[in-house]
């Protein structure tokens, strides 16, 4: 490990970023051990371990990071807008090494080969373990997207992840796709939580009054650590808000301002966020809110092996579906943060040990589902992935299924960033569709739409992703489509991205009259009707047998 | 099934209320902040518009004004046929010089506060509410 006592004072000042080279280097000449991957020379007096959008796989998966991950405005160009090679290169990592094939997408059935799956709600409790074992008051801390994700999370309600983060050991926790679960079971679950739900954020609709307790206190390593929760901001837009309609969202930072402001005068000397905002719109806040130490973010699935400062404030982001752990030591002495030493901890499945209770309680608790699961439906000989800004080829399979199953001239499907990759040769599990359709509001919709609302859907979901301002963004990437062509200018404002909609059945340009059939998922309308998008894919895998996908070139990108 | 056009852009994809565009009521805007100012000018600071970045439900949107010292509050929305939301005035015995109500917006536009000040000046604060049909990540 890099020694960053040297960061202290002066660099907390100063704009330099570290660099990643503390792990890169190392494991690129070394083989994959445990050893190496939870090297840590322990620093200062407190330490925080973050996890986030782990979309509840418990097991080991495939994820393959994106190819597009276009930033615009201030972030055009910046962290985490950067992949495959222009990011190994931004933190001087080797391509071909564990770490460039854990945070890049290239070569990565190869690599994936090499290096294996990674994740499991077992090797990450192995982990904790050990930093527990070192430090015995580090701070667990888990930033939502826990509960949702998985066959069995929609089979259990979210209890199967419940009972494995208690087990775990978290300390405090906030939200986005828990919602998803409805008011009643949310309630349910957090009455029972040995932790708090925190959110500074959720506010109750109809006085517009906090909801949910905003921040937790901590005393660590003789240190008062404040911890304030940032559930995702825009619930009830991106998701269905008649599940949840007694809460509103929303970013609120002058309210993060007057927490921090309330934590400090209650003499916390250090202010960690645990945020789901997304990481460019955490970036904005730490400019515009004074007074945070850390933020941990969430919501957009960044990994990045070190952390960003903005001004006297740390960024830390954790990837998803189980790929990373972050480790966090701090020296924290009279209400100053003096330094740190961070690590992304990536969790190779076929080195890190898994920890045997908690196999057994992940074993426990996918039991009862264990033959729905594991039936194999098909193969493919495709890669199957679906991060990044456009199509993947887990979304042109769905778009395809949803096609052919539902007789639409035209499909749409949501630009999620969860859902774990398959490799060339893997058979297609019930359980693999499930992680990439899961959800309480999985009905396919058929239906009519003109040309023209197909454009203002577009030029919607665009600017949503697209906007200068992230506070404007909400952090998803485009609608998937299938069965239409488009260009995209993603310097343009509102209204004008979009151009050539083509319908690529005929060839011919999308008429603005004219009515086309349109068939999609994952509508946050009430009483939306229509079969279930898992069994809608499922039913086209097994006509097909095996997937065998043509490369995508329906999409045309320009002004990035 | 028949679903107006409002239901079938939040079928496709998203929630909150449907971007049919009128254009914008500039002159009407103009008109409305003249005749509350008398075309006086209009300075910054010292009023404070509290509204979300995106609105959850545009037929509903939350937004606070707080001018401490002023006498009178006038509230408009940019994009709306009418742009007019509401006039407010302040007695010398209000406790404050705030009011919070919940307003209908058409479309994404800037809601834009004028606070009269006791001596007879004009200050201004807008604030961009995005109107969505929503998409969704993470």
């Amino acid at each position: 490990m890099t020694n960053r006592r040297g960061f202290l004072q002066a660099a907390l000042a100063a704009s330099a970023v570290i660099g990643g080279g503390g792990w890169s280097r190392l494991m690129a000449q070394q083989a994959l051990t445990q050893d190496q991957l939870l090297a840590f020379e322990d620093y200062g007096n407190v330490t925080l371990v973050h996890v986030t959008d782990v979309h509840a796989q418990l097991k080991p998966v495939w994820f393959r990071e994106p190819e597009w991950n276009l930033g615009v405005g201030a972030a055009k160009g910046e962290v985490p807008h950067l992949v495959g090679r222009a990011l190994l290169d931004r933190y001087g990592i080797a391509p071909g090494t564990p770490e460039a094939h854990a945070l890049a997408y290239e070569d990565f059935v190869a690599l994936g080969r090499a290096y294996g799956r990674m994740g499991g709600m077992d090797r990450i409790a192995t982990i904790v373990k050990a930093i527990r074992a070192a430090r015995p008051e580090a701070l667990v801390l888990d930033g939502g997207d826990t509960w949702h994700g998985s066959m069995t999370s929609l089979l259990t309600k979210g209890q199967d992840m419940v009972d494995v983060m208690n087990a775990l050991g978290v300390d405090a926790m906030t939200s986005h796709w828990e919602w998803t679960f409805g008011t009643a079971r949310v309630k349910e679950i957090v009455e029972g939580l040995p932790f708090p739900f925190l959110g500074q954020n959720i506010f109750e609709a109809e006085w517009n009054e906090p909801a949910f307790e905003p921040y937790t206190m901590f005393e660590r390593g003789g240190a008062r650590i404040a911890v304030i929760g940032q559930a995702f901001p825009y619930m009830p837009i991106a998701n269905p808000g008649w599940m949840f309609p007694e809460y509103s969202f929303g970013i609120r930072d002058d309210r993060m301002q007057a927490m921090v402001d309330e934590v400090r005068a209650e003499g916390a000397d250090l202010v960690v966020v645990l945020s789901h905002n997304g990481f460019d719109v955490d970036r904005k806040m730490a400019g515009r809110v004074k007074g945070i130490d850390v933020i941990l973010t969430g919501h957009t699935h960044d990994a990045l092996p070190a952390p960003v400062q903005v001004g006297n404030t740390i960024l830390i982001a954790s990837g998803s579906h189980g790929k990373f752990v972050s480790r966090i030591d701090l020296d924290v002495q009279g209400g100053r943060m003096l330094g740190f030493r961070h690590r992304l901890i990536p969790v190779f499945a076929d080195a890190i040990a898994p920890d045997p209770e908690m196999a057994a309680l992940v074993d426990s608790v996918r039991a009862p589902y264990a033959a729905q699961l594991s039936e194999v439906v098909g193969q493919t000989e495709t890669l199957l992935y679906r991060r990044g800004n456009f199509n993947g080829t887990w979304d042109d399979l769905i778009c395809a299924a949803i096609l052919a199953e539902r007789d639409a001239e035209i499909a749409l499907s949501p630009g999620v960033r969860w859902g774990a990759s398959l490799l060339p040769g893997d058979p297609i599990r019930r359980e693999d569709i499930h992680n990439v359709t899961t959800m309480t509001y999985g009905a396919c919709y058929r239906t009519e739409m003109s040309g023209e609302m197909l454009k203002v859907i577009m030029e919607d979901v665009a600017d949503n992703i697209f906007n200068p301002d992230p506070y404007y963004q909400q952090g998803g990437d485009m609608v998937r489509v299938g069965g239409l062509g488009y260009h995209i200018d993603i310097g343009q404002p509102i209204g004008s991205r979009i151009s050539n909609m083509t319908l690529l059945r005929t060839g011919e340009p999308i008429d603005p009259a004219r009515t086309y059939t349109v068939a999609g998922w994952a509508s946050v309308n009430e009483g939306t009707e229509g079969p279930q998008i898992w069994d809608v894919v499922e039913a086209h895998v097994r006509r097909l047998g095996t997937v065998r996908l043509e490369p995508n070139t329906s999409v045309v990108v320009t002004g990035a | 099934m028949t679903l107006s056009r409002r239901q079938t852009i939040a079928l496709a994809l998203g929630a909150a209320a449907a971007a049919a565009v009128p254009l914008p009521a500039l002159a009407k805007i103009e008109e409305a902040i003249a005749a509350f100012t008398g075309g006086a000018a209009v300075g910054e600071g010292g009023i404070t518009l509290t509204a979300p970045e995106i609105a959850e439900n545009g037929n509903t949107v939350p937004v606070q004004v707080s001018a401490p010292g002023a006498v009178a509050i006038l509230l408009v929305a940019s994009g709306n046929p009418e742009p007019g939301i509401c006039l407010a005035r302040f007695g010398e015995g209000a406790g404050s010089q705030m009011f919070a109500t919940r307003i209908r917006l058409a479309s994404t536009q800037d809601v834009v506060a004028i606070a009269q000040m006791a001596d007879g000046s004009f200050v201004r604060a807008a604030s961009e509410v995005k109107v969505t049909i929503g998409g969704c990540g993470g």
